[in-house]
């Protein structure tokens, strides 16, 4: 009975010892499979600049939590736009997306893909197909487009489902010819969809405005900046003390000129000219006048 | 155990048909679950949509892989409410007839996995790694940790059987070598090594498995001639044990929860010792003990 004790001690300690080594031994060994995974999963969050979510996606990160990838907008697409991506390809495996260059988003009314979603991946919030932000078109190449060389082509124009909002043709001066005009297309973001017919309707042999995530294609200015006029028209009037009327002290007799400096003359006028008495408006060169040079 | 093939006693005692039923009718269902869901995408024929993460099936019946929608939940998204009937639906079923009955009758990849065995007794390799069973169970865990930690649905972008059975619908792309790798290494590295040892769905399905209620049960144990054709054709064959030898007074009814209700012993058994039964009933009396079935066997 004696010995029996100290035995029976040692085989629990032995058991115990078996049974941390064994929990280390799987902990270890699979908590490396893990890590593996783990920064796998960090380096496929980047969605490639060409691939485009569904409509009412959510953004990237949350996407890659919330679809599980079941594929069923893939299937209620009409079109049969979107696929799911696989192991090799570069986006999360078996998440949908499209090529907006091969086939852009018809921008159903019903937006079945959004209804088909069981998981709300795709937000069941998106009603209205016009306030889907799948990306935002961009003008990336101007070199080579063909407006921007001052021909006629205008097919992004043309062919966007949100023509004269999300992309309008904005006039300029043809400094080439000195006497034609440009017409730059112009995406707007509060109306571009990402639908990407843009993209797929670009003539060149590579698209010159391609659909890009909207955290790539758009900039944002400091949190802090505001835009003067549009404080100024907000407020319905300046917000800052108006300018002081800059006062001349030249020497008695003398009057200045633009250009010229002082001159001797008795009329000075009271107020040089280019500056403008309290209260009128400045002086704009005789060019803006509308009058003939 | 003998020289002969596995399951040949049976094969002599009820015909190759009759020794072979449970693994034509997995495979009948296994193949008419695929086939389900290719209907669609190859006919045009819209019975199922989707996959076996979340399907709809005629337009009104949500089925939803409970073990994906537990890592959306832990990424921290709540899906829509037709997602938590779809798994309800699904976990039902589960309790009903066994949890890893989904490995067995329905997972795509049990087929290439079924078949690695095959090869590994036909070519007659022994040994290779070992790893315990119950890595799986680490593995749930890490998944559904990697979940948590990094927000998205990490082990999905490996994950071999969700990526198969999408594959076979959908297109599978590369998904074809981590499938060949599967098989391989149970082939080569270890004897049941995927769904045995390693996969956490098959590991979260055993959970659900633990209360299931449609069990198989070595019923007619006394019988058994010791031929070892069930533990050698199982791919669990650490469940039979306790039941047909009546380990610790254990009663008939097989309860380990990663029995996956295939019935290959069923069929491989000459003597008819296994049946399809439930969990209840399970009473160790209505068998003899070894040793008086061995007093038997000796009159």
């Amino acid at each position: 009975m004696e010995a029996e004790k100290p035995r029976k001690a040692s085989a629990a300690a032995a058991a115990r010892r078996q049974f941390l080594l064994d929990s280390a031994r799987m902990a270890c060994g699979v908590g490396l499979l893990g890590i593996g995974i783990g920064l796998y999963a960090k380096q496929a969050k980047a969605l490639p600049p060409l691939a485009v979510r569904p409509p009412g996606a959510l953004a990237e990160k949350d996407f890659l939590g919330a679809c599980i990838r079941c594929g069923l907008c893939v299937r209620d697409c009409p079109y049969d736009i979107l696929s799911l991506a696989t192991p090799d390809e570069p986006v999360a495996t078996g998440t949908p997306y499209f090529v907006a260059r091969q086939l852009p988003c018809e921008m159903c009314e019903e937006i079945p893909c959004v209804k088909a979603c069981p998981t709300g991946a795709l937000d069941h919030k998106l009603t209205d197909i016009n306030q889907a932000k799948m990306g935002l078109a961009v003008l990336v190449d101007q070199e080579n487009c063909l407006n921007f060389l001052g021909l006629r082509c205008d097919i992004c124009y043309r062919i966007c489902p949100v023509i004269d909002k999300a992309i309008t043709l904005e006039q300029q001066l043809n400094a080439r010819t000195g006497k034609h005009a440009l017409f730059i297309p112009t995406v707007h973001s509060e109306h571009c969809t990402g639908c990407g017919k843009c993209e797929k309707g670009c003539p060149l042999e590579v698209a010159a405005i391609k659909v890009y995530p909207i955290e790539l294609a758009k900039g944002e200015p400091g949190k802090h900046y505001r835009l003067g006029w549009v404080e100024k028209e907000k407020a319905g009037g300046s917000l800052v003390a108006p300018d002081v009327q800059h006062q001349y002290n030249l020497p008695e007799g003398m009057r200045y000129e633009s250009g010229k400096g002082l001159i001797p003359g008795g009329e000075a006028p009271a107020v040089p000219p280019g500056s403008a008495a309290p209260g009128t408006q400045p002086a704009a060169p005789r060019a803006l006048q509308g009058g003939k040079l | 155990m003998s020289t002969e093939r596995i399951g040949a006693e049976a094969v002599a005692a009820r015909g190759w048909l009759g020794a072979h039923k449970w693994l034509l009718a997995r495979r009948a269902s296994q193949l008419g679950i695929l086939t389900l869901f290719l209907l669609g995408p190859l006919a045009g024929v819209w019975i199922v949509k989707g996959n076996l993460t979340f399907s709809y099936t005629l337009d009104v019946l949500p089925l939803t892989d409970p073990y994906i929608l537990l890592q959306t939940l832990l990424t921290r998204h709540l899906p829509e409410a037709k997602a938590f009937v779809g798994a309800a639906i699904v976990l039902a079923f589960y309790l009903l007839v066994g949890g890893r009955v989904f490995c067995s009758w329905v997972c795509p990849v049990n087929m290439v996995t079924d078949a690695a065995a095959w090869l590994r007794r036909r070519l007659g390799i022994k040994g290779g790694a070992h790893v315990s069973r119950g890595a799986r169970y680490w593995i749930l865990a890490m998944t559904l940790v990697l979940a948590a930690a990094t927000g998205t649905l990490a082990w999905e972008l490996v994950n071999p059987v969700s990526m198969f059975h999408r594959g076979l619908i959908f297109g599978l792309g590369a998904a074809w070598a981590v499938i060949l790798a599967v098989f391989l290494f149970d082939v080569f590295v270890m004897k049941d090594g995927w769904c045995g040892h390693l996969c956490p769905v098959g590991a979260f399905y055993s959970l659900v498995g633990k209360v299931s209620l449609v069990r198989t049960a070595a019923v007619q144990r006394a019988a058994c001639n010791d031929c070892m054709d069930c533990f050698a054709v199982c791919p669990e064959p650490q469940v039979i044990r306790p039941a047909l030898k009546g380990v610790d007074a254990a009663g008939p009814v097989i309860a380990d929860a990663n029995c996956t209700n295939c019935g290959r012993c069923i069929d491989v058994c000459s003597k008819d010792v296994f049946v399809f039964g439930t969990r209840f009933g399970n009473k160790a009396d209505k068998v003899s003990s070894p040793a008086q079935k061995m007093a038997a066997a000796c009159k």
